[in-house]
Parts: C-alpha cells; structure tokens; sequence
C-alpha cells in the first residue's frame, strides 16, 4: 500500500469544503437577504435588492422594523400559539402514527392490506381540496368540557390540533423504516413472552430513533410553516391565531417591507433552533443503534 | 415460531384504530363529501336549492372537440393569403359561438392547432384553462420528480461524510426548508425581478452585460421553470434528510469490509449504498410525487397562474374555483380527478417497485 | 383608606353596569392597521360608554384574508352581529343571507356619497364612512419640462390625447416606464381600477340592464377597442407588466422610474410628502364615455343571524357621525362619506391637498356591477385584463370571459335580480 500523502489529503480536504462551501451559498443567500434586509429602512431595502448590498449589513442599520412590527401585531402570542399547536399535534402524532405503522408491519390482521392501501391513498389528497367539508364536519362536533357536552370545534386550539395528528407521511415514514429493522430481534422477544405493546415500546422504539426524528422534524415543519388556510376558517380570536395568520397583519396597502422581513426572521428562529436541537439528538441516537446488517 | 407472528387480530387492529380512526375522520369522509358535491350544482353559499346534476361537472371539465379550418378562398377557389404568405383561416369563435350546425361545440375554445397541408386542425376544449393547468401539473412533477430526488441523494451523500463542522453545512442545506413555502415564494419574487431583480445583475456580471434582463415570472415561456427551480430549491433539503436517515441505517461494518476489499467509491455506492437504500428510495419517489402534484402556494404567491396559464395548477385551479369563485362543485371535481390520476400513478409506482420475493 | 373605598365602590358600580350590557359582537377587516385600529375603538369605547344596553366586543382580521374569514364563518354558523363588508362584494351577501336589511331611514343616509350606501333588492343593507378614490398621480414639473398640457375635471385628456402624453414622455428616455397602472396588485384592484377604462370606451363588465349577461357588453366592439388599447400598452413598454414586483409599485414613482402612477388616494400622503406642491391628482382620461374611476369601499352590515340587530343599528348610527368620518379621513387619507364631513377635514376642506379626490368621487365615480355575481366577474375579468396584457388574443380573451360570465350567471339562476 502506498504511504499517504499528507500534502495531497489536504488539498482533498480543502476541496471537498470548498465544494459544501459553494453549495452553502446557493442555500443560504435568501435567508441571508430576508435577515439582512429586516434591518434596513424600506426605501433602502428595496433600493438594495438587485445588487450584493442586499446581503450585507450596510447603510442605515437599526432595529427599527423590530420594533414597529411588535407594535403591529402581538408576536409573541402567535408564536406561542403555534409552538402550542406544534408541540401537542406532532407528540400525539410520532405514538399514534409509529403504533399503526407497528401494526401494519408486524402484526398479521384482518383488513391490514385493505387499510394500508386506504392510509396510503390518503396521501394524494391535497388539504387545500377537503378544506370546505372538513369545515362543515368540525363546525358540528361535539366536545366534553368543563361546560358538559358542546358541539362545534370552531375557534379553538383543539380544531387546530386534532384533525392533525395522523397522516399517512408519518405512517408510511415508520412503515418504510421498520421493514428495515432486522425482524429477528422481535421474533426472539416474541419468543421470550414479551406482549406486543413490550416489543412496541422495549425493543422497535428504542431502535428508531432516526426516524423518529426525521418524522418529528417534517411534521413541526408542516405545523408550524404551513397552517394557514385552515386556521383562517376556523379560527376567529387573534388570541388562537397561529404566526401563518399574523403574517398577512403586515400585506396592508402599503407593504412594510422591512417589518415583514423582520418579522419572517422572529418566526422563523424556533423552527431553526428546534432543528439544531434535535439533529443533535439524532445523531447520537445512530451512534447508539448501528442496528443494520 | 411462525404462529406467534401470524395472526394477531385483537393488537392488529388495537395499535392501528387510533391513527386510522383520524384519518378516516379528517380525511376520508371530507374526501367523499367532496366527491357527493362534485356531482351536484352546489355553491359555497346559496339561497337556491341544491340539485344532483350527475357527471356534468366532470364533462364541462373534459369536453374537448376537433375543429378541421379550410382556409378562406375567395369567389375562383384561390386560396386568400395574409400578407406574409401564410392562408387566411376563419376565426375558431365562427364554429364555437352560437353556430346551430356545430352544437357540440358550443362554448369551446381553442386549446392548441397544427398545420397539415392547407388545412388547420383546431383542438377545442371546454375549459382550456383547466386542461393547461392538467399539462402543467405533469410537466411540473415529471421535472420536479427526478431531478429533486436526485439532487437530494447527492447532498446526502455530500454531508454523510465524516469531517470536522459537517453539521453547520447539515443545518445550512436545510434551511430552505425550515422557512415556509410562502415566505421562500416572497423572497423570490425579488430575485425573479424582470426590473432589477438581483438574478437578472448576477447574470449580466458574469456574461459581461451580453445577458438582456428577462422578466422571469413575467414571462409565459420562462414562468413555469422558475417556479420549478425555486420549488425544487425549497424542498430539497427537506428530501436529502429522508435520504440521510436511510444512509445513516446502513451499518459502518459494510463500508469498512469493501474498503478492505479496495472497492472503488463508486461500486461500494452500487453494492452497498444503493441496496441499502432500496426502501428509502420508494419512500422519497413516492412523497415527492405526491407532493409536486399538489402544487398550489409558489403559483399563489408568484403568478396567479400566469402569465396567460403559463404556471395554472390543478389544485390552483380547484381553489381558484371552490373558493374565489364559489363553485365548490366544480372545484371538487378537480380534486376528484387530481386523485384518481395520482392514484393510478401511485398504484403502477407500486407495482414497478414492487418487492421481488 | 377612604379612597380605595370609593375605587372599590366605583369599580363595582362599573362593573355592574358592563353585567346589564347585552354584548354586540362584530368584524372587522383592519388587523395590522394599527392607526385605523386606534380611531375605530375609540368610537367602540365612547359608543359602550355612552348608553347602558350595549357593549361592542372587536375582533380584527388581517383584510386580505377578510372575505374567506367571513365566508367561512357563515358556513360554520359562527357569525358576529355586525361585519363590515366590501361595497361591490355586499350584494353577494346580502343575496346569500348573511346579511339582513339596515333599516336605516332614507334620510338618515341623504347626506351620504351615493357609493358609500350599499343597496340591494331596493333595500339598504350596508353604509360607509369613507370612500377610495383613483386618480393619474404625476409632478407638474414633469409634465411642464415635456410641454404637456395639464388636464382638468372639466377638461380630462381624450384617450388619443393621453397615448400622445405617454409617447412623449416614453420618447424621453427619462423613466422606465411613462406609466405604472400597478399590475403587482394582483386581486380586486385589477377591476376596481381597471374596469373604469372599459367603461369609459364604452363597454362594461356585465350589462346592466337586469344583469344577465355579458355577452355584446365586454366582448361588444367597445370591449374589443379597450383590449386593444390596454394590449398596446404593455406591447410598447409604456407600464410594467404582470411580472411587475410589488416593491417596484410601492417605489418606482418616488424614485422617479415611472412618470404617472394610477394609484389610489390611499397613497396620496406619501406622494405628497415625497413632493410636496409639486403632486398632481389628474382624472382618468375620457376615451369617449367621459372619465370614468371606481367607488365603493368598506362599509358596515348587519349579520342576518345576529339576534341584537336594534344594538348593531345603534352603534352603526352611532359610527355614521361626522365626527368619525373626519376622523377617519385625517389619519388615513380617505375621501369621506359627507360634505360637512369633508369640510371639516384636513385634507377635504377648502384648501385641503387631496380635495380633488372628493371631486373626483362626486362627479366620475361608478360602482361596480351591483349584482351577488359581481365576485366571480371580478375574478373573470381580473385573469382577462392579465391574459391580455400578456399578449393573448383580445377577441378570444373578451369571448372567453364573457362566457364563462355568462355560464355562471346562469348556474346561479340568475343571481335574483
């Protein structure tokens, strides 16, 4: 075997940055301009937009936009609202979702492949498209509260948490990742008198930490990014609106551009931190796994 | 040893009620009420009754009709020509307007014609924004599709290695995906700028000013694959995490005995990467299918559609129609037929990936 | 100690007569606007104090998702007693059911600009404070520089007239573009402020006369010769096309890029602190059937499930005073609803640097098609005047939109007109 050769790993060392260096810029640029330009005057904004200045801190830099877009809408209620909403759906989603993912995978029943095929179908439909009868479905439920028996989910938190929670993406992502789980672990359980519910929690859950993060990750990015048109439908106090809905608090005639990029910038700072945490937590997990063979 | 596996009846449908009793709930049952309303004249909201009116909100959809153009000949047969040559034809609208021999035509519009000999052969529709918005829909997936899958499994590949700050870049290629589709469409309207939008400058500066500014959104033949490049900008990190999960489950010990063997990157790619990927990969081709049908927010937010149907969605469309204008019936037959195609699409992916054992 | 008695007997005196107010819950669609916000519950605040059967509870929606708010909550049977509304959407409503009759008198709303009185089926369902007017924004400097002549409300440019201004002013070299009609404002501006232009050729959105069709109306040859022109605009660069980026409307003017903004009064405080004297609010140009510019902004309606609407009516009358109106016209700009209103205001009185608009809403102002279709034609003809500008046919274009028009018109019965 040829010796290495020190000089050589390093250049190769220095190209491969120098590749995820360039790819980074390609990512990266319009979130630079949507941090850079929330601390620019509007008039200044717009007029660097079509040049480098829009990238880089320069000119009349304040907090300004900060502060007038707090004035504008209560913030930090909307965001407390959505982390709410996120936090509650996307927890009772990875149980009840990785429980019928378990059951499609492992477990021999009556009407499994009929069921999946149906979860799976439900993938196709667009949310946009069931939006109006969906509405018309909560707008009639029934609750059990400290009122006794309501009926009506409209303006809640729980209208916008419960008809969330399953979905076939996180179904199909744990399904898709136990088949890869060698089945002879659980067999042995199994065969050791373990019950269905001690495998589940004992021996497939403590393996699938990757996907488990993989699918908390896609379901607060879906929670917490996209729910807007339904919240709009179905929630009429700000007090319940999530931070979707506070954008459009800043489209008035005159768009403020620059509180709209500072505001951008304030929402998008949880998401971003939840997502540091947690690619922490998932690569210790496969440190700790390294199940496949 | 088998038995214990075979039938569970009671845990089966126990662990799988929870989740499926919801999306039976949430998204079954609206997705068959919209189908009862696709086959009525319901309106969002109406004083007047409602009536069944069968299949015809699925033929005002898909009516389509040929219309053969003779060119115009004056009194001896010539054929008359414009001035650069080309046949005079008779306008489409003489055939779709109130014309009692062509009945069936009534109300139609031109989708698209071509030429064969001198005569013209006109293909009308019932609703050309809807058929344009059919032809979008697939261009858009069968570009999206590939291309971002395979974007995604070269980022993956890219930052599964081992070197020192790997996560800074792991986080970077994510961040696109961490700001939602609406904010990401806002701040590409600024780039796309026809004005002074920053990719017009960029590229002037490296062609040396030969580059004339395009208006990107502006424009009917560049609009849909701005769109597409942005789209496939914003999602692609979301699809190189999935491509990471299933990397990171291949074990190091695989790796480790084709580096002894000597393999080169490229087979312990093909031999070891790639079938461990094998689940992985119908996971993503899936998701993303399904996902690039479902195209509404980057239109919403950048085009409205435009410029001329250049950038029409199917689900624009069925929002557009069930919302904007009311008609919550017609906007369901959308859905309806959007699902019924990316089903038979769903159910051949199915079948070709099937596994083979 | 005697005083925290008296705070505390206070306090329970408040607080008994809030238990007697019978709550009067309403929409708005101002969220975000914080200085609209301020004026408005500030009327709620002396309206609550001022009597003892009532309290008015706000709840604000951001507008541009106002309507589906409003929509959405008819289905879900969670509307508020008062709302406010659209003018050219009220019809919609009324005809749906959301909405119930004012029962306002005749007299009470005299005073008021026909086009902030909204009425349906002969009956009166919605009333405004202010209404928006457009108009050609440009400099007077710029205009004198080219020997253009300034126009008047008497004397407005001819539509050959203006197509000679924007050459001119093209042939300069000096602007991007000589005119911005704002096609970044995708939605209900295309046919607020664009609709006017067909009208003044000569055609219209719908006709009319019993509001069934369109047919003859907006693809009639006065249709045809309004696409034409509009076509012709963005063929010769004289605007900005669809592609036009939202910043760039907000800006260009300012900066000098376009000559002549058709903008609406809203923006008149900026324009004027950006130029002061020098601002010009021109009228539409006449292209045969006088000049022509859109009406009709927000008003206020009762919900047709409200079980208070004596005390939505009372706080409605209780809006509708002068004082208010003013108000509102001085911190935001618009035109208000009221002569004596006007007077006493800031930018309406007899020196005020927007007069004009009053003027302009008094003499060339028509509202959009009053018919619960109008929300589908408006969605039909915004995608036309796109399409068209675009390059698309005009004839196929008109001819579409018309029957899609048409066909709507008839799968709803007829709209009840």
């Amino acid at each position: 075997m040829a010796a290495i050769n020190p000089a050589n790993h390093g250049l190769r060392r220095l190209s491969r940055y120098l590749v995820l260096s360039v790819v980074a810029v390609v990512f990266l640029f319009p979130i630079v301009f949507m941090i850079v330009s929330s601390l620019k005057p509007d008039h200044q904004l717009l007029a660097d937009t079509g040049s480098l200045r829009a990238f880089l801190p320069v000119g009349d830099i304040s907090l300004d936009n900060y502060r007038a877009a707090f004035q504008r809408a209560p913030i930090g209620r909307f965001v407390f609202n959505s982390v709410l909403v996120t936090v509650i759906t996307v927890s009772l989603s990875l149980l009840l979702c990785s429980l019928a993912a378990f059951a499609f995978t492992y477990l021999h029943w009556f009407g499994r492949g009929l069921l999946f095929s149906v979860v799976l179908a439900t993938l196709i439909i667009p949310f946009e498209t069931i939006a109006i009868p969906l509405l018309l479905i909560v707008s009639k439920l029934p609750w059990i509260g400290v009122e006794g028996v309501t009926y009506g989910w409209l303006d809640s938190y729980r209208v916008q948490i419960i008809p969330w929670i399953a979905d076939a993406l996180t179904v199909f992502l744990f399904v898709q990742y136990f088949k890869d789980l060698p089945r002879e672990l659980i067999e042995a359980a199994r065969v050791e008198g373990a019950t269905w519910w001690q495998v589940y929690t004992r021996v497939v859950m403590p393996l699938s930490g990757p996907v488990i993060a993989t699918a908390a990750i896609l379901k607060t990015l879906k929670m917490y990014n996209e729910q807007y048109i339904w919240p709009l439908i179905t929630v009429q106090s700000e007090s319940y609106r999530p931070v979707m809905v506070g954008l459009q608090y800043f489209f008035q005639l005159q768009i403020a551009w620059g509180e709209v990029m500072a505001y951008l910038t304030l929402i998008t700072v949880p998401v971003l931190a939840f997502y540091l945490a947690l690619q922490r937590a998932f690569i210790a997990s496969i440190a700790s796994t390294g199940v496949k063979g | 040893m088998a038995s214990k596996l075979t039938r569970s009846n009671r845990a089966g449908w126990a662990f799988a009620l929870p989740g499926f009793g919801l999306i039976a709930l949430f998204i079954i049952v609206p997705f068959f009420f919209a189908f009862g309303l696709s086959l009525t004249n319901q309106r969002l909201i109406s004083p007047n009754p409602t009536a069944f009116v069968g299949l015809a909100n699925y033929r005002d959809l898909l009516g389509l009709g040929v219309i053969t153009l003779e060119p115009e000949r004056d009194a001896g047969g010539q054929i008359l020509r414009g001035a650069d040559g080309t046949p005079d034809y008779p306008r489409v609208r003489n055939f779709t307007r109130n014309n009692p021999d062509h009945p069936r035509l009534d109300g139609m519009r031109e989708w698209f014609r071509w030429q064969s000999g001198d005569t013209q052969k006109v293909v009308v529709a019932k609703d050309v924004v809807f058929m344009k918005a059919l032809v979008n829909t697939f261009t858009f997936v069968l570009i999206v599709a590939p291309l971002q899958a395979g974007l995604a499994l070269l980022l993956a590949l890219l930052i599964n290695q081992r070197l020192r700050g790997i996560n800074v870049f792991r986080t970077i290629y994510f961040m696109p995906v961490v700001v939602s589709i609406v904010v990401v469409s806002l701040l590409w309207r600024f780039i796309y700028s026809g004005d002074n939008g920053l990719l017009n400058n960029i590229l002037s500066v490296l062609s040396f000013g030969l580059f004339r500014p395009v208006d990107w959104l502006g424009n009917p033949s560049t609009a849909l694959g701005a769109i597409i490049a942005m789209s496939i900008w914003q999602a692609v990190g979301f699809h190189m995490v999935i491509w990471l999960s299933g990397l990171q489950t291949i074990s190091p010990t695989l790796y480790e005995a084709a580096r002894i063997e000597g393999s080169s990157p490229w087979q312990t790619f093909r031999h070891v990467t790639w079938p461990g990927l094998r689940n992985t990969a119908v996971l993503i081709l899936i998701v993303i299918t399904m996902q690039a049908f479902a195209i509404f927010a980057q239109v919403d937010v950048m085009t409205n559609g435009g410029p001329r149907d250049a950038t029409q969605t199917l689900v624009f469309q069925a929002v557009q129609r069930g919302y904007g204008k009311q008609d919550i019936s017609g906007g369901s037959a959308i859905s309806v037929i959007l699902f019924l195609i990316v089903l038979s699409i769903s159910l051949v992916q199915r079948w070709l990936t099937r596994e083979k054992n | 100690m005697k005083l925290t008695l008296t705070l505390a007997g206070a306090l329970a005196l408040v607080s008994g007569v809030a238990q007697a107010q019978t709550e009067i819950s309403m929409w708005y669609h101002g969220a975000g606007n914080e200085e609209e916000a301020a004026i408005l519950k500030g009327a709620i605040e002396d309206f609550n104090a001022s009597q003892s059967d009532w309290t008015v509870v706000m709840q604000s929606f951001p507008q541009i998702a106002y309507n589906d708010s409003v929509v959405a909550g008819a289905l879900g049977g969670s509307l508020p007693d008062i709302l406010d509304v659209d003018g050219p959407v009220m019809p919609n409503w009324a005809w749906s059911g959301y909405l119930q009759p004012l029962g306002l008198d005749e007299a009470q709303v005299a005073a008021f600009l026909p086009s902030t009185v909204g009425r349906w089926d002969g009956q009166i369902y919605s009333v405004g404070l202010w209404d928006a007017a457009v108009a050609m924004m440009t400099r007077k400097s710029t205009l004198e520089k080219y020997g253009i002549r300034i126009p008047t409300l008497d004397q407005p440019w001819t539509g050959d007239e203006f197509d000679e201004v924007l050459a001119t002013l093209k042939a300069s070299g000096d602007f991007d573009y000589p005119l911005d009609v704002g096609m970044a404002w995708t939605g209900e501006w295309y046919p607020y402020a664009f609709s006017p232009f067909l009208q003044s050729f000569g055609g219209d959105i719908v006709d009319r006369d019993g509001y069934q069709s369109a047919d003859g109306v907006l693809n009639g040859d006065a249709g045809i010769a309004f696409g034409e022109w509009w076509q012709a605009l963005f063929a010769n660069d004289m605007t900005p096309g669809t592609g036009q980026d939202p910043a760039s409307r907000d800006t260009g003017f300012l900066d000098g890029k376009y000559a002549i903004t058709w903008n609406g009064n809203w923006t008149a405080a900026t324009v004027l602190d950006a130029f002061g004297d020098d601002v010009l609010f021109l009228p539409a140009p006449d292209f045969g059937h006088g000049p022509k510019i859109g009406a009709g902004s927000w008003q206020f309606g009762i919900a047709a499930t409200s079980e208070h609407p004596d005390g939505a009516r009372a706080f409605i009358e209780h809006l509708m005073q002068d004082r208010y109106i003013t108000a509102f016209s001085d911190t935001l700009g618009l035109v208000p609803a009221t002569a004596t209103a006007a007077a006493a205001s800031k930018h309406y009185g007899p020196d005020g640097d927007m007069a004009v608009f009053y003027d302009l809403s008094e003499q060339q102002a028509l509202i959009r098609p009053v018919s619960p279709g109008y929300v589908v034609m408006a969605k039909v003809f915004e995608k036309a005047v796109a399409d068209i500008a675009n390059g698309a046919d005009v004839i196929d274009s008109l001819d579409a939109a018309a029957d899609e028009i048409d066909a709507d018109i008839q799968k709803n019965d007829g709209y009840g007109h």
